[in-house]
């Protein structure tokens, strides 16, 4: 095994920002510094229009950084051709989204198999792997519901096992419990705190203080500028008061760089 | 140094794929999706295919029909007529020279030729007995005609012999009866030489036809050599114009129809019109034609309608599932991928839409076929260009859908 040192980071970003031409352009991510480390979970937060959408889709490879360097797994992606970011996506990065998108005529093993149809995995490896991931996430009962058929919080663990099933460098999820209950929340918090206790890289954007809390980094995000907080207590009192928006408070982080990510590097997994 | 080496080769090595399996099970699972939309789509496909595929197989089939019916006789028949543009004065006209027959017969493909023309009209009388005796008259028709004519009608002999170049040559006053002429006229046998009276002039029986020469005329009638009317009757009447009759070999009547009035008016072929028979080759064309024009272009409008249907039902799908062209994006599709599995969608509708439509065109041509009493006639080509022909539609109405599919971003689709 390579020593962490010599490991490429799953996320390395040098100055990237990010510009909408306009007119008038405006800077939805101002340039950017960040490294997130194998087996590190992270989670972004920020109001509505900060640039959290724009910092997922650059880092999920649906968009192209209008300047910087962005690396995933220690290879150039921001300027790499549509196939590789293609290919990376299809095996590199699962994706787990706020609204679930699983097709609605297809049973929950069908919405997991659809990642493979891309990745090139082998037809005949396909239904095994889909239900061992369906299992993971404690669904192997309801493979062959209809994504109708299953609760939210059931939905979204489909959407994970969808997400986890070609064995992704990172576990990109977009506000994973901004449609659940809190009953499901909590499976949810537990079900990605698994992960994380597995080895996965998790990043997770969310509004919920509580799904933030265990993330073991906090990057908050606002106005285009990343920030780093410390490590937040799982049970902090003031953050739960304050759930309502707890953006609202002045911002106690300094701009975020590589140097800082750096401190927080943790050892390979 | 050495993982991100390696790691940029595994990317290299493995792009996103989008196998033909796959592919097809998408496009599939795509069009179940909305099971009772896609039936409708492939309407139009159906008609416009089913329409192609029923018009042809009734053209070929009527035209199957009509080659069966045109006998060999009727093919080998070309009829010169005379116009009667250089009638005299009294309107009597003979535009046929006297050698048509041996002018005629010089052409290629010519197997028997000669001029006729009917001689009374009803102020003849003929009978059995002389003038004098004053027997029963019988209206019979009376006909003028070269050798070469009685030949050319295929005029088979009952009994006796026809009259030839000697009779003609020499303007012999004898007739050759048809065979229902003959029982009117109470003669059955030559062996006395029997004589008939046209007109009081006596007329000796050389012969009696057999039935089912191609005139009536002679069937029924008494026919005369051509110089012997001319010299008791004159040129023939206005409304009795003369004809010749040619019969060709198997193939040539086109052609000999062509170069007739040249070789016998070489000076002034207008005078006469040559008839060929209609050519069954044409004749199917003309059918397949007719049927053409007004069905094919409703079969066409069909077809329009059919593609535009495939088009919007696909471009609605496109539009309606962004969000999943989104995620497949992110489950690694590349633009191209999204873009063939629109194109395969529509492709399918339009197979889909061409095998039914083949299927009902081929049972719309059997029951119109067993109404009619006709043998089916279908190149079976058709059944299997007529499916190819859908997909090839559903391939273009797709194009544009799937273009528009191929250029969603994908940041954009899964925000919805």
């Amino acid at each position: 095994m390579t020593s962490p040192s010599s490991e490429p980071p799953v996320i390395q970003l040098s100055a990237v920002g990010y510009t909408y031409s306009g007119p008038p352009p405006v800077q939805a991510l101002r340039p950017t510094d960040l490294v997130i480390r194998r087996g590190e979970h992270v989670a972004i937060t920020g109001p509505s229009g900060s640039g959290k959408s724009t910092l997922l889709n650059l880092l999920g490879l649906l968009d192209r950084p209008t300047q910087g360097k962005l690396e995933i797994d220690g290879i150039d992606l921001g300027h790499a051709s549509e196939r590789d970011r293609a290919a990376v996506r299809a095996r590199h990065i699962g994706f787990v989204f706020q609204s679930f998108h699983l097709l609605p005529h297809r049973s929950a093993i069908e919405n997991v198999m659809l990642a493979f149809v891309y990745a090139d995995v082998p037809r005949r490896r396909r239904y095994a792997e889909a239900m061992s991931a369906l299992g993971g996430v404690g669904l192997a009962r309801k493979a062959h519901a209809l994504p109708t058929e299953l609760s939210g919080g059931e939905r979204q663990r489909v959407a994970i096992a969808r997400a986890l099933v070609n064995r992704p460098s990172l576990l990109l999820c977009d506000e994973p419990t901004g449609n659940l209950d809190t009953t499901s929340t909590k499976e949810l918090t537990d079900l990605l705190g698994g992960l994380h206790g597995q080895g996965a890289t998790l990043l997770v954007i969310t509004h919920n203080p509580v799904v933030a809390a265990q993330a073991q980094r906090q990057i908050r995000i606002r106005d285009g500028c990343l920030s780093e907080q410390g490590p937040a207590l799982p049970h902090d009192p003031e953050m739960l008061r304050d759930q309502r928006d707890p953006w609202t408070q002045e911002d106690p982080g300094a701009h975020f760089g590589e140097q800082n990510g750096g401190s927080h590097a943790r050892p390979g997994v | 140094m050495r993982a991100r080496a390696s790691s940029r080769r595994r990317s290299a090595q493995t792009r996103s794929r989008f196998r033909l399996a796959d592919l097809t099970g998408e496009a599939i699972a795509g069009l179940l999706q909305r099971p009772g939309r896609s039936a409708l789509t492939v309407l139009g496909t159906v008609a416009g295919i089913g329409g192609f595929v029923a018009i042809v197989a009734l053209s070929q089939t009527a035209a199957g029909q009509i080659g069966k019916e045109f006998n060999v006789q009727d093919a080998t028949q070309v009829t010169v007529n005379d116009t009667g543009a250089r009638s005299g004065p009294d309107g009597r006209t003979m535009d046929f020279p006297m050698n048509a027959d041996a002018l005629v017969d010089r052409i290629h493909g010519v197997v028997a030729a000669g001029v006729w023309w009917p001689v009374n009209f009803g102020n003849i009388s003929v009978s059995a007995l002389p003038p004098s005796a004053d027997g029963t008259k019988v209206g019979l028709p009376v006909s003028a005609a070269s050798p070469g004519a009685l030949t050319a009608s295929g005029a088979q002999l009952a009994a006796g012999v026809l009259f030839n170049q000697f009779h003609e040559a020499t303007a012999q006053d004898v007739a050759v009866l048809g065979k229902s002429a003959a029982a009117q006229l109470g003669i059955s046998s030559l062996v006395n030489e029997p004589a008939i009276f046209i007109g009081g002039q006596p007329f000796t029986v050389i012969g009696i036809l057999a039935d089912d020469p191609r005139l009536a005329q002679f069937n029924l009638g008494v026919t005369v050599p051509e110089s012997a009317a001319l010299r008791l009757w004159g040129s023939p009447q206005p409304a009795g114009p003369a004809q010749m009759l040619i019969h060709t070999k198997l193939g040539a009547a086109q052609v000999v129809a062509e170069q007739a009035a040249v070789a016998l008016q070489p000076d002034d072929p207008k005078v006469l019109t040559a008839t060929a028979p209609v050519n069954p080759a044409q004749l199917k064309k003309s059918v397949t034609a007719s049927f053409n024009a007004v069905f094919l272009a409703l079969a066409g409008v069909a077809l329009v309608i059919g593609a535009v249907g495939i088009a919007n039902t696909t471009l609605v799908a496109v539009l309606e599932r962004s969000s999943e062209i989104g995620l497949r994006r992110a489950l690694g599709a590349r633009p191209r991928h999204i873009a063939t599995q629109f194109l395969a969608e529509s492709t399918a509708l339009g197979l889909f839409g061409g095998l039914v439509g083949a299927c009902l065109g081929v049972l719309v041509a059997i029951a119109v076929t067993v109404a009619e009493h006709w043998t089916a006639l279908l190149d079976a080509r058709i059944v299997f260009v007529a499916p190819a022909a859908g997909a090839v539609i559903g391939l273009l109405a797709g194009l544009y859908p799937a273009l528009r599919a191929s250029t969603i971003e994908p940041a954009d689709a899964l925000r919805r």
